[in-house]
């Protein structure tokens, strides 16, 4: 059918700018500043990975085009233009070298928020032709097979199956008027099939209605890693019309980074309307069903544990108290790092970069980031909520020979359940 | 005999004028051509409330973040410490809020002028300890362009010429005088062309910034 | 004539015990000069040895386009004053308006002074010289220009008294109808010291005078030829009012609060930071009183085109602007353009959208 094009590229880049973007880059005094927020620079010490300047060519664009100065300049040729050959050169920068976690945004002096302009530069990369083929073969199997990693729905009815058989659990598929639609990520239907377990037991404790839609259980999005608000329109869409199908008063985003940037956050813009329910991260689930004493927990653990931040969940999420409630409810020994919250660094593999195998080498350095986070708290255990995080890192610890359990935190709160007392 | 008299005369006459057109006109151009281009509407469920959010990132983001400052204090104090010197060079040396007043017809109270004196003398060693930074820190000597280095130079310029006009260090007067003004028009003329925008538009970036984030219920 | 004479050879010395000046006065007198001067006490027998032994020395003084201001200034001296001393020993051999004789009498002293001083004696001029046309001012049928040609080449030095010979003044500001220049700019090959001021501080000139006499040569001049020892340093640098600068505290009118308060004249137009002159230190009328003493700002009298510095009134660095009282319309200006600037970046955004493909996984690969 139709090809990726510069022209496509170029013309993606110029819907993507608006008042903020062009404040942003009105703004950048070039201080180098976001650079040092960068686990990208600061474990490589290469100045390439500054966040500012893997915007080049969308600044080209903004400049040259959307300047009166700037038109002024490239009608007299004095503007360096945007060719296949900078979007090239650009591409490992802004996929293999950007994980979206939007760190630089929270330092820059003159407030840009830098990921939100990788974020909407990605557009015009992928109309252009070049994202990476890892996130490309993520996105054709979303789209086609229904997941990235392409879980077709008899293979979590197959994981279904083993669950409830284990477990004695019911787990409710295409419930019409549940109060809660559940979404996963095929990470952990494939690797930490342990979720479903814990949702299950949590929410029959707690007594929520909820159920798994057959037509739309996979929350992750590949088109907002690839960076097409197109693909990610088609993916987002499904899940909204099975949740109105179901009709459902919530979705639950499960612990995975982007999905819940996907449904949460960018789900309605690409849709282009509200949605008829709302989205709720786990997370923030759970913590609210420990406020209204839903939630009965016993026993602790009494590991040093320390809790890894997803980016999008908590930095870009706004969940930044309840995985905190939910440890103190669990765990004697909890350490924050010293980045925490909406300051810590990102595992290395968000935003795309997990699913690009030519990314490998690069991220396995930038995971020292986290490595020496961990090494200056001394800790046993690491916690997070992001399925993505959570393998990113153990690949991590293990190329740098670290024992260290990675657990999630549904998880650990479902192993700490008060069992039942009907 | 000497034409300093219509040097400065020139530079504070129609050169003036000239520099103030292209100035006021240059920074209303670039304000509208960003802020018309606007935004969509956001239909997500908002967690926080924007504009509170904004306008404390405004503020805020004035701070250094903790981590940021540890991994680069020269940059942050350095910056500190001329944007304030040039500030307090600019708005509180008694002359220059006579100018101010001529032309806006507002005033305030200034500061001794022998404080300023050495308030700029410390800027301008900032500012030269600052283009060192430029040129020797591997990131940013890296982002650097001609245009960096050029925004540098009629920063550095006004504050020089300034100083040197006060100590009377260039003889005549008239000519010393007219020097920092005309410097002070140069850096108006390129303020709308150059990144020098930022001086305004940062308003508008930290409000975003803050505004997007705090929707999301963190506090940037 | 034969008393003129037998003066005229006499010493600066025996010329003051004539006239029944003491030792202990004439001391007293170069102890002035001295402090004058800038020079330490310890200067002061070396000046009164020098002064002692110096020879009347002939001065011809010419007056070009001027107002006579400058002589004014000089005369009103009051005896006994240093001023005075000064030009009762010097011998003022032609000034056409202190001298009694008129007509071709007038100017044979100049001649015979020029001839029996040749190579020796001092050229004050006061006034500038008219180029556009030679008649513009002319005395005795001779022009200005002729004049002072004549009369400087057989000169010691040349003293331009008076911003009118230094820079040119009043004739020469804008438009300059005269033509008008200053008197260095047609002596090249003597020494010309400028005594800039309108009119000048008398003791300035007289201290130049002093100077040649008791060193038998020029004082140090500043880069516009004017003595360093007067010219040093800027009226606002020693002016009393200075705090009152440095704080902030400016008399916004000539009699409201600040101005009864003796604050600073900088907003109504004080020149003293571009004026370099002696008034703050040595001041006028035998040390009474000097313009901003009096309340009210410095003209800048002694600089060059003072006339043309935009107005008494007006602060010096305050722009003259017509464009400040034209806010409105360069806002105007800019908000229109700024408009069609945002206009235009939106149409560029709304064709890019009108021009979307929707992105597939079909094409997400480049062919070529």
């Amino acid at each position: 059918m139709s090809e990726a094009t510069l022209e496509r590229g170029m013309n993606a880049f110029r819907e993507q700018m608006n008042a903020p973007v062009a404040s942003f880059f009105s703004s950048c005094v070039n201080c180098g500043m976001c650079a040092e927020a960068c686990l990208f620079y600061t474990e490589t010490d290469d100045p390439k990975y500054t966040p500012i300047h893997k915007l080049e060519p969308l600044r080209r664009v903004w400049e040259q085009e959307y300047t009166l100065w700037g038109r002024l300049k490239s009608m007299l040729g004095l503007s360096k233009p945007v060719t296949n050959e900078l979007l090239e050169e650009w591409e490992t920068l802004i996929y293999d070298g950007c994980t979206l976690c939007g760190r630089c945004s929270m330092v820059c002096p003159v407030g840009n928020d830098i990921s939100y302009m990788i974020r909407r530069a990605r557009e015009g990369f992928v109309a252009a032709g070049y994202a990476p083929e890892g996130i490309k073969g993520a996105s054709r199997r979303a789209v086609t097979i229904g997941s990235p990693m392409g879980v077709k729905f008899p293979a979590l009815a197959a994981q279904i199956k083993h669950v409830e058989a284990d477990s004695g659990l019911t787990i409710p598929v295409d419930v019409e008027g549940a109060d809660y639609m559940a979404l996963l990520s095929s990470m952990e239907i494939m690797n930490f099939p342990e979720y479903l377990e814990a949702l299950a037991r949590i929410f029959k404790q707690a007594g929520v209605t909820w159920t798994i839609s057959s037509e739309a259980f996979e929350a992750t999005n590949s088109g907002i890693q690839i960076g097409s608000s197109d693909i990610a329109r088609e993916l987002v869409n499904r899940v909204v019309v099975a949740a109105e199908k179901l009709k459902v008063k919530y979705v639950i985003s499960p612990e995975c980074g982007h999905a819940y940037t996907a449904i949460r956050w960018e789900g309605p813009n690409l849709i282009g309307r509200p949605y008829d329910f709302k989205v709720v991260h786990i997370l923030e689930l759970l913590d609210e069903l420990r406020s209204t004493g839903r939630l009965k927990t016993e026993g602790t653990e009494d590991d040093r544990l320390t809790f890894h931040d997803p980016c999008q969940i908590v930095r870009k999420g706004g969940v930044l108290e309840p995985p905190r409630n939910l440890l103190k409810l669990v765990a004697t020994n909890f350490v924050d790092m010293n980045d925490s919250r909406e300051m810590n660094w990102c595992c290395g593999g968000g935003g795309g970069v997990s699913a690009n195998e030519r990314a490998e080498e690069l991220r396995i350095k930038a995971f020292k980031r986290k490595k020496t986070q961990l090494d200056e708290l001394n800790v046993e255990t690491l916690v997070t909520a992001c399925a993505n995080c959570r393998l990113i890192i153990e690949e991590g610890l293990e190329e740098y020979r670290m024992e260290m359990p990675v657990v999630g935190l549904t998880e650990m709160i479902a192993e700490h359940l008060v069992e039942d007392e009907k | 005999m000497s034409t300093s008299i219509d040097f400065l005369l020139w530079v504070r006459g129609p050169g003036f004028d000239i520099a103030l057109f292209i100035f006021v006109v240059g920074v209303l151009i670039r304000l509208l051509e960003v802020l018309i281009l606007g935004r969509k509407a956001d239909y997500s469920e908002p967690r926080g409330a924007e504009l509170g959010a904004g306008l404390l990132t405004l503020v805020t983001r004035t701070a250094p973040e903790g981590g940021s400052f540890k991994r680069s204090p020269f940059t942050v104090v350095g910056g500190y410490i001329w944007h304030i010197g040039f500030l307090i060079s600019l708005f509180l040396f008694v002359p220059h809020i006579e100018l101010i007043d001529s032309v806006l017809g507002i005033r305030w109270p200034g500061i001794a002028s022998n404080l300023v004196d050495a308030i700029a003398a410390v800027t301008i060693v900032t500012l030269v300890a600052m283009l060192f930074s430029r040129l020797t820190h591997p990131v940013k000597r890296f982002l650097s362009g001609p245009e960096d280095y050029l925004t540098w130079v009629v920063t550095f310029l006004p504050m020089l010429t300034g100083y040197l006009a006060y100590h009377r260090m260039i003889d005549p007067y008239p000519l010393v005088l007219g020097l920092h003004i005309l410097s002070v028009e140069l850096l108006m003329v390129l303020f709308p062309f150059t990144k020098l925008m930022h001086a305004f538009t940062f308003i508008i970036a930290r409000w975003y910034n803050g505004a997007m984030a705090g929707r999301r219920g963190v506090q940037s | 004539m034969a008393d003129d004479l037998k003066k005229l050879s006499m010493t600066l010395g025996e010329s003051l015990r004539q006239q029944g000046v003491s030792r202990r006065g004439f001391l007293k007198y170069c102890a002035a000069t001295a402090s004058m001067m800038a020079l330490p006490p310890t200067m002061v027998p070396a000046i009164a040895q020098a002064l002692e032994k110096a020879k009347r020395p002939s001065v011809i003084w010419l007056s070009f386009q001027e107002c006579t201001g400058c002589t004014e200034s000089l005369t009103r001296s009051h005896s006994p004053s240093v001023e005075n001393l000064i030009f009762d020993h010097i011998s003022l051999d032609y000034h056409h308006t202190l001298q009694v004789a008129s007509g071709d009498a007038a100017e044979a002293a100049r001649e015979a002074a020029m001839h029996e001083n040749e190579g020796k004696y001092i050229v004050v001029v006061d006034g500038s010289i008219p180029l556009a046309n030679p008649g513009y001012s002319a005395i005795a049928g001779i022009s200005n220009l002729q004049m002072l040609e004549e009369t400087v080449a057989g000169a010691a030095a040349v003293v331009a008294v008076g911003s009118c010979a230094a820079f040119g003044g009043l004739p020469h500001a804008n438009p300059n109808p005269t033509g008008a220049v200053s008197v260095g700019e047609i002596v090249k090959d003597k020494p010309v010291v400028n005594v800039s001021g309108c009119p000048p501080i008398p003791t300035v000139i007289t201290g130049v005078l002093a100077h040649f006499l008791t060193f038998g040569s020029l004082p140090e001049l500043d880069a516009l030829g004017r003595p360093m020892v007067f010219f040093g340093q800027s009226i606002h640098d020693r002016c009393y009012r200075r705090p009152f600068y440095d704080k902030g505290l400016f008399a916004e009118t000539f009699d409201d609060e600040g101005a009864r308060k003796g604050w600073c004249l900088f907003r109504l137009g004080c020149k003293g930071p571009m004026t370099y002159n002696a008034c703050a230190t040595a001041k006028w009328n035998q040390g009474t009183s000097w313009p901003v003493e009096s309340g009210h700002g410095c003209l800048g009298c002694s600089e060059p085109d003072f006339w043309d510095a935009g107005g008494f009134y007006n602060a010096l660095s305050i722009p003259d602007s017509d464009l400040t009282r034209k806010t409105g319309y360069v806002v105007g200006a800019g908000v229109a353009l700024g408009a069609a600037a945002g206009a235009l970046n939106r149409s560029t955004r709304a064709k890019a959208a009108a021009q979307h493909e929707t992105v597939t996984i079909d094409d997400l690969d480049k062919k070529s």
